[in-house]
């Protein structure tokens, strides 16, 4: 059980937390010929742009509706117009997901009645979908975005409709890397059931090359496929914050369903395969056994390596809640979790606290760690403080693959332990002559102290 | 008319601007941003261009007063790089919350001032203004002023929310910004008469430092580059240079005029890109300093340094003149990169199929039409589809641009190279110009493009298939 604090300062300094209305863009981004626009000033959709490019070193298609002074004091109605029948023209989507700003939201567009009387004004609207979320800025952070996101995709598309059977729905959240939702297919059809991703990063930011350019996202949950979610027999929402959208579902077209917290560890997986053996009928398949097998002997043969390890962490908190318990179940100590945004998870982290704050204040607390793990803003403070350092979430900027990283199911987990007992073993500390003494003098006394800061 | 649209108005009126100058009346009126288009728009806001111009400073803290997203989206993303302090690197922001907006930031503003104060003790804070905490009526230059006479240190307002415009607007308020509270406020420790001013150049991927030997050794003193690698005592002081070289096109250009009526330091524009850019700019800056009064033996010195390093430079060049001897290179950049781009790989052999003239000035497009001939061709807003095609099709073999557009190459599978803020490799003055014609060497005969263009088994004529079984009869 853990402390929930949220940090009295004025100021955040190098901060964990990237905004909803990005992350809203990133989930509509996960739909197959979309086009994410930002309803705000152009730089809003150029910073999450240009951070999406260095994320997943892929073209990105992002628009927004361009608002300047002038517009935003008299309302961006035209603009919303203007950035609509644009896109319809030049890109030609099927679906367009349109995220509010702090700038709109301030002014208080209301965008729901805008595009009302855009649809009656234009009639040659009717086949492209348009999905609207509301994410000021100033309220919460990048997974709370998607969240909403997936949520009112889910209000405004899904149909209810006739039970098909084998037919599951597949809520993912924005803690799951595009290798992850693979992984995560592959086990759901692999018990013999159609799985519906929502939102499908793994078809449009998984790095393919295709064919042809397009300015549209490229693959993802089709507009067909969101309208049948209602017909699915049950839904799987991975990820706490992907509740709300499973709720919707179910009260909508009476899809019932689970949420699993994690995919990442024993018991997450293992949850899956009791989940998917009951769904299915059927037995869980040999490769998942083997699977299992090798994860267990993964942990035997790391528990050495991570036992008593100080461990200090900044992410999301579904990431968070994923990777914390996969620490502390191997016996390490959550000693530093800083996290972006309010959730039930928090307070049932194993550690004594959980911040809701920034990296300096996971920094200030990480003095004594072993290892530092958060996404690569992290990187100038594993420097500072000469910590190995595991990246993980977004943005991942300076290294490759963060889209293929895979930390879900028993292979992911397998894998993942590797990887940080394998850092482990790369700072691992030759003894030295003077590391048992027992400081007698001043003089020796110093000596200890310089042989443990090399430590 | 309230002071930022004083601002604005002003700085769209520069008489040193020769696109502004040849303008009517009227259309000088409306400024030079070009009203955007929703829904078919790029690039950054005004914000971010002051950001970038301001960020260089290496040992001020630079404070976000906005919400999450203007700097939680995009702070340490860009690579302008520091001989000392790494303060310029860490993010600070206000992070303002929904009780913020409806009751205003400032008190927030203030005290997040005082931490900043507290914890890191720089010599000044630079407070960027956003859209929302402009919109709710925030007035950070009094929170500025009330903060710098309460701890004694320059807290400095930079009003450039972004909902006024692009980000070239943003880079001339945040020089405004600095004509306003920073230069000419302290003296420097000494002067000398090869003391300049270098404006414009941000020591991206640490180009300043492929230049300042050369410097150095001309016996010149950079008293302050605006802003790469600066220190903020070195931009208080710098209203005593003799002279200035103005160098990312009209981004600064404001700067430089003004410095130039207030204290009379000439100027001139100029390249570190390309030999003969470069060469030009090290002749400039000796010729303004000796007619301010250097001794001319500095213009010997200088043909002396540029000589050797020419054709130190052609010497290096050698290997590479048979391999890059008419390769075709598509150019999508902005403003003066693209004409001192365009000379620089020409000189090399190279032969530019087509350069983006977006952002360039009229002056930018008579240069490039100097260089490339009338019937250049130049790419008013060229779709990323059109660059697709262009290089799917062959029409160009090597697209050189900014980061964003990479993939539109990468994915045509055809060779890209980074010449934008983001890039990894220094490419300024002579050794930059061997970097970059190396990179360009490297990316073009790399032996992995042979093998990504192969087709994938499957989809190779079956006919072409070797297989010991006729294929009819396995269909």
């Amino acid at each position: 059980m853990a402390a929930v604090t949220h940090v009295k300062k004025s100021c955040a300094v190098n901060p964990l937390k990237m905004s909803a209305p990005i992350g809203a863009a990133l989930a509509f981004m996960g739909l197959d010929n979309c086009m994410p626009t930002l309803h705000g000033s152009q730089g809003c959709t150029a910073f999450g742009l240009v951070l999406f490019v260095r994320h997943f070193k892929e073209a990105v298609p992002m628009q927004t509706t361009a608002m300047n002074e002038a517009t935003t004091i008299m309302g961006g109605m035209d603009n919303v117009e203007q950035a609509i029948l644009n896109i319809h023209k030049r890109a030609q989507p099927a679906i367009i997901g349109i995220a509010s700003t702090g700038l709109t939201e301030t002014k208080g567009d209301d965008v729901d009645g805008y595009l009302e009387i855009i649809r009656k004004k234009h009639p040659e609207l009717d086949e492209l979908a348009l999905v609207y979320v509301s994410t000021p800025d100033y309220v919460g952070a990048f997974q709370d975005g998607w969240a909403k996101a997936v949520a009112k995709i889910v209000k405004e598309l899904a149909e209810p409709g006739q039970k098909i059977a084998g037919q599951v729905n597949v809520l993912a959240g924005s803690h799951l890397t595009p290798g992850d939702i693979e992984e995560i297919r592959e086990i759901v059809e692999a018990f013999g059931l159609k799985p519906i991703i929502l939102p499908d990063l793994s078809g449009s930011m998984d790095g393919h090359v295709p064919d042809n350019f397009s300015p549209t996202t490229l693959g993802g949950t089709t507009l067909t496929q969101l309208r049948m979610t209602g017909s699915s027999e049950f839904t799987l929402a991975i990820g706490e914050h992907m509740r709300e959208a499973a709720q919707t579902l179910q009260d909508k077209c009476g899809v019932p369903f689970e949420v699993l917290e994690t995919l990442t560890g024993l018991d997450g997986c293992d949850r899956l395969m009791s989940l998917l053996t009951e769904k299915s009928g059927r037995p869980a398949p040999n490769k998942y056994r083997r699977q299992r097998s090798q994860l267990v002997d993964a942990m035997l043969d790391a528990h050495f390596y991570l036992g008593g390890k100080k461990i200090a962490l900044g992410a999301e908190p579904d990431l968070l809640w994923g990777i914390g318990n996969l620490f502390a179940g191997m016996g390490a100590e959550l000693a530093a979790v800083v996290t972006t945004t309010q959730s039930p998870l928090l307070e049932k982290l194993p550690a004594r606290e959980v911040l809701i704050g920034d990296l300096e204040d996971l920094e200030s607390r990480a003095q004594g760690c072993d290892l530092l793990v958060t996404h690569s803003h992290g990187r100038q403070m594993a420097e500072r403080l000469d910590l190995p350092f595991l990246r993980m979430g977004i943005p991942m900027f300076d290294r490759l693959g963060a889209a293929h990283q895979v930390t879900v199911g028993y292979r992911g987990t397998r894998d993942l332990i590797f990887e940080v007992a394998n850092l482990f073993m790369a700072v691992a500390h030759e003894p030295a002559p003077d590391d048992w003494r027992q400081p007698a003098s001043e003089g020796a006394a110093c000596g200890s102290c310089a042989s443990a800061a090399a430590h | 008319m309230d002071a930022l649209s004083k601002k604005v108005q002003e700085v769209f009126d520069e008489p040193a601007c020769g696109k502004n100058q040849a303008k009517s009346e009227k259309d000088r009126k409306k400024g030079c941003t070009k009203q955007l288009q929703p829904g078919a728009a790029a690039g950054g806001c005004a914000f971010d261009g002051a950001k970038i111009a301001l960020q260089p400073i290496t040992d001020v803290a630079h404070l976000v007063h906005g919400p999450i997203a203007c700097e939680g989206n995009s702070w340490d993303n860009r690579g302008a790089k520091s001989s000392g302090s790494r303060l310029y690197r860490t993010g600070f922001t206000t992070d303002i919350n929904e009780l913020d907006v409806v009751y205003g930031g400032e008190k927030r503003l203030f005290r997040s001032v005082k931490e900043i104060v507290d914890k890191y003790d720089p010599p000044a804070i630079f407070v960027y203004q956003t859209c929302v905490t402009a919109l709710i009526g925030d007035d950070i230059e009094a929170v500025c002023k009330a903060a710098t006479a309460k701890f004694g240190k320059p807290v400095i307002p930079v009003n450039a929310p972004g909902f006024v415009g692009n980000k070239n607007l943003g880079n001339k308020l945040a020089g405004e910004a600095l004509l306003d509270y920073v230069i000419g406020t302290a003296e420097p420790e000494t002067t000398t008469p090869y003391d300049i001013n270098i404006i414009g150049e941000y020591n991206l991927a640490g180009e300043l430092w492929q230049v300042k030997p050369l410097l150095d050794e001309m016996g010149v003193r950079i008293l302050s580059c605006i802003s790469g690698d600066a220190k903020y005592q070195e931009v208080a002081t710098s209203h005593r240079a003799r002279a200035a070289m103005m160098v990312c096109s009209k981004a600064m250009i404001n700067i430089a005029r003004k410095m130039d009526e207030r204290y009379q330091i000439p100027f001139f524009e100029g390249s570190f890109y390309g030999i003969s850019d470069m060469s030009d700019s090290l002749r400039n800056i000796a010729k303004l300093l000796v007619e301010k009064g250097a001794p001319a033996e500095l213009l010997d010195r200088t043909e002396a340094i540029i000589r050797r390093e020419e054709a130190a430079f052609w010497k290096q060049m050698e290997p590479y003149r048979d391999r890059l001897k008419g390769v075709k290179v598509l150019l999508i950049t902005g403003g003066v990169k693209s004409w001192s781009v365009v000379s620089a790989l020409q000189e090399v052999g190279m032969e530019i199929v087509g350069t983006s003239v977006k952002k360039s000035t009229l002056e930018d497009k008579q240069k490039i039409k100097e260089l490339m001939g009338e019937d250049a061709h130049m790419i008013d807003d060229m779709t990323p589809r059109e660059m697709y095609k262009m290089l799917k099709d062959a029409q160009a073999e090597i697209m050189l641009s900014g980061g964003r557009s990479q993939f539109i190459a990468l994915k045509a599978k055809m060779p890209w190279l980074d010449i934008n803020q983001e890039r990894h490799h220094a490419y300024a003055g002579y050794s930059g110009m061997v970097t970059l014609v190396r990179e360009i060497d490297k990316a073009l005969h790399n032996p992995m493009w042979e093998q990504v263009r192969k087709p994938a088994p499957w989809d190779i004529p079956v006919e072409a298939v070797p297989l010991e079984m006729p294929l009819k009869a396995v269909a």
